[in-house]
């Protein structure tokens, strides 16, 4: 064998060598201990990054609640409780219970109810159009239909209905809140998915004064009370001209329902039955 | 003559100036005035009188309230009938005071008469407490209370007064009338405006689609000392502040500082002649020049209107036919925002009102295909496909660096776009949220 051969191969044997010491050592100096839990946890996680639970992403979210070492305040909303209940098996904690979410819009002046009074034709985005006048109906505080809330949500739960131009919300919601940030007239709002996915809740956030609301929207809360009187369990405050059914109090015996004139109080997936009873019944007497 | 103007950008939109011959009009006074509260720029007036309350014209109805701030005057004679929301332009309520007219009685010490006062008594100090006193706002259209510009900061002093009569927009003429129809007392203004900020020169600019305009200043500000009258390209948005500032002295108002940074005062000629009227007169602005034009209108003009008329008044006397019209502008075509209903009052920022005809339409929106030529007429220097997408995506971040703060809103990119893309909207929005983060940021610190 050529000597030259040999030379070189003991000449980058030992090169190997040494740099496999000193990145031996280098690597002990600038170890990085992680805790292993993270890793587990994240593993859970729905791996959406969707920013619901107030974090950066999944792992951001892992590495925090490694760190606090209790679940209070914290959530993953798309994984819900069967993702939380894992995480907190990992830490060694008990899964705190949480009533699932979605989200809920509460304007329901369409192009049926309120009707367009003027002619927009400028950007297509709600936040542009907000700064730029009240709204095509003139309500200040009504849904402006541009989608802002469609293009915000990364899990295809939100759209616009083309009749009425107001966004619907899918079953495939998370409530992660994204469209809730981005709406810029604060419509949407996060609501207990409720038994049987059953929510009353008050489809209007004007505040305007009821006079003023009705001009612009027929289905608008005018502010009367009269679902605050009816409410045998004090689930309904009035403030700003504004009736808001608290959903943590609500037991969901629909009396406000029935009782508001404007119809601004929804109700969703009770069963039709009861109703067209109700109605057959009247016809009968 | 060589034309000045400024160096980058600008755009040429068709001018329109249909109402250019005609003389300025006194509008009668209306029966309601409804005032609104905020008619400056910076914080809203706070009101002063009540319901019920007897008022003259020129009498304060609401004052000051902080530094950026400006008084308001009773623009007729009646009584308060009320201090409630109105609609006003953006379709928005906002407070205002409703004042139901009787007669025409001025509050006693103003000169209504249209003698000239030419003999300046006022000293520096007492030039600005009348400025303040009297409600006067760059009439422009940017509203900016005009005692905070003349108080000179220290450390800085102001050289020259620049006086606009570019009236760079299409279709409005008020500056133009106002030129030509009262030379003498502008003059007087300038004088004014140089006594109470120091400046020793004052430069007035106009386009040289005013002619007629540029020889009468020029003729008449041969009598007085120190001001002088240039003719300018034109080219939009001439009547920009720091466009203006870049065309009359060469000088550049570095980003994020006033033009007083660079020795300049700037004010337009309807602000001139209020603060002569102000000072001279010791009348407060209760009214102004207004252009009411458009080409379907029959009988389009400039009047002299008070505030807290409704636009809906003016424009039936223009001969306005509801069918045939499409949208009502209030200001010029370039920087104007359609309104949401005629019925509303008018302010101080109100500089005309532009009717579009039936059948104008936008042009139809299309992807950006990256031609650069909002980039070349940008009058600032920015890049708006860039600032208007990063602002629709909400990378703040990105518009905060490619300098968002610096646009002037002028809408030339918009214009000039062959995509029809929305870019002002945008950019403008991008421009609130930035400056918002900006000012959060600044205030942890």
């Amino acid at each position: 064998m050529d000597l030259i051969i040999v030379y070189a191969m003991v000449a980058m044997a030992g090169l190997g060598i040494t740099a496999a010491v000193v990145l031996y050592f280098v690597a002990q100096k600038f170890k990085v201990i992680e805790d292993p839990r993270i890793d587990q946890v994240a593993e859970f996680l729905a791996g959406a990054n969707c920013g619901g639970c107030g974090y950066a992403g999944c792992r951001n979210f892992a590495e925090a609640v490694v760190q606090k070492g209790s679940l209070e305040g914290m959530n993953c909303p798309p994984g819900g409780a069967e993702v939380m209940a894992k995480v907190a098996a990992v830490l060694g904690l008990e899964a705190q219970a949480s009533d699932p979410q979605i989200a809920v819009v509460r304007c329901n002046g369409g192009k049926a109810h309120s009707p367009q009074k003027v002619n927009y034709d400028g950007a297509q985005s709600c936040a542009s159009s907000a700064a730029l006048f009240a709204g095509e109906g003139g309500c200040k505080n009504g849904c402006l239909g541009h989608g802002d809330c469609v293009t915000a949500c990364s899990f295809d739960a939100i759209h616009i209905d083309e009749t009425t131009g107001l966004p619907v919300v899918h079953d495939e919601c998370v409530a992660c809140g994204a469209c809730v940030k981005a709406c810029p007239r604060n419509i949407i709002e996060l609501r207990k998915r409720g038994p049987k996915d059953r929510r009353i809740f008050v489809s209007c956030v004007n505040t305007e004064k009821g006079a003023i609301s009705k001009k612009n929207c027929e289905v608008a809360c005018i502010g009367c009370g009269k679902c605050v009187k009816i409410c045998p369990f004090e689930a309904i405050t009035l403030q700003n001209n504004i009736a808001y059914i608290d959903d943590a109090k609500c037991r969901l015996c629909r009396k406000c329902v029935a009782e508001c004139p404007t119809g601004a109080i929804h109700e969703l997936n009770f069963p039709v039955k009861a109703k067209a009873a109700e109605a057959t019944e009247a016809v009968e007497n | 003559m060589r034309l000045k103007t400024f160096k980058i950008g600008g755009v040429h939109p068709p001018e329109n100036k249909i109402t250019a011959h005609k003389a300025i009009e006194s509008f009668p006074v209306p029966t309601l005035a409804r005032v609104m509260l905020h008619q400056n720029l910076g914080v809203a007036s706070v009101a002063t009188v009540g319901k019920g309350d007897e008022v003259k014209v020129g009498q304060v109805i609401a004052r000051q309230e902080g530094f950026i701030s400006s008084s308001i005057h009773s623009p007729v004679s009646g009584i308060v009938t009320k201090i409630e929301e109105c609609v006003d332009a953006s379709g928005y309520r906002k407070p205002a005071i409703f004042i139901e007219t009787k007669g025409d009685e001025w509050l006693e010490g103003i000169d209504t008469t249209s003698a000239l006062v030419t003999e300046i008594k006022a000293s520096k100090e007492e030039i600005i407490k009348k400025v303040t006193e009297m409600g006067i706002v760059g009439l422009g259209g940017a509203t900016f209370p005009s005692q905070v510009k003349l108080m000179v900061p220290e450390g800085n002093k102001a050289e020259y007064i620049i006086i606009n009569g570019v009236e760079c927009e299409p279709y409005l003429t008020s500056d133009h009338r106002l030129m030509l129809e009262r030379p003498h007392e502008i003059m007087i203004g300038v004088q004014l405006l140089m006594k109470a900020s120091g400046a020793s020169k004052a430069l007035i600019g106009i386009e040289a689609n005013k002619p007629d305009a540029i020889d009468l200043l020029t003729k008449v500000a041969q009598e007085y000392t120190n001001i002088e009258v240039y003719g300018l390209k034109v080219k939009y948005p001439q009547g920009g502040e720091k466009q203006l500032i870049k065309a009359l002295t060469g000088r550049e108002v570095p980003s994020g500082k006033l033009p007083i940074s660079v020795g300049c005062i700037v004010n337009n000629v309807g602000t001139a002649f209020a603060v002569y009227e102000a000072v001279q007169k010791n009348k407060p602005l209760v009214e102004r020049v207004v252009t009411i034009t458009g080409k379907g209108l029959k009988e389009p003009g400039n009047f002299m209107v008070r505030i807290g008329t409704s636009i809906a008044d003016l424009l039936a006397h223009c001969g306005y036919n509801a069918e045939h019209e499409a949208k009502i502008v209030s200001g010029g075509p370039m920087m104007g925002k359609a309104v949401t209903t005629p019925d509303i009052p008018m302010v101080k920022g109100t500089s005309g009102i532009l009717v579009i005809e039936e059948g104008v339409e936008r042009v139809a929106i299309e992807p950006c295909i990256r031609c650069g030529r909002c980039t070349r007429v940008c009058p600032m220097g920015l890049e708006p496909y860039l600032l208007a997408m990063a602002s629709s995506k909400k990378m703040y971040d990105i518009t905060e660096a490619n300098a968002v703060m610096d646009c002037i809103e002028c809408g030339s990119c918009h214009y000039i776009c062959p995509a029809g893309r929305p870019l002002l909207d945008y950019v403008r929005l991008g421009k609130s949220e930035t400056g918002k983060i900006m000012r959060s940021r600044k205030s942890v610190q």
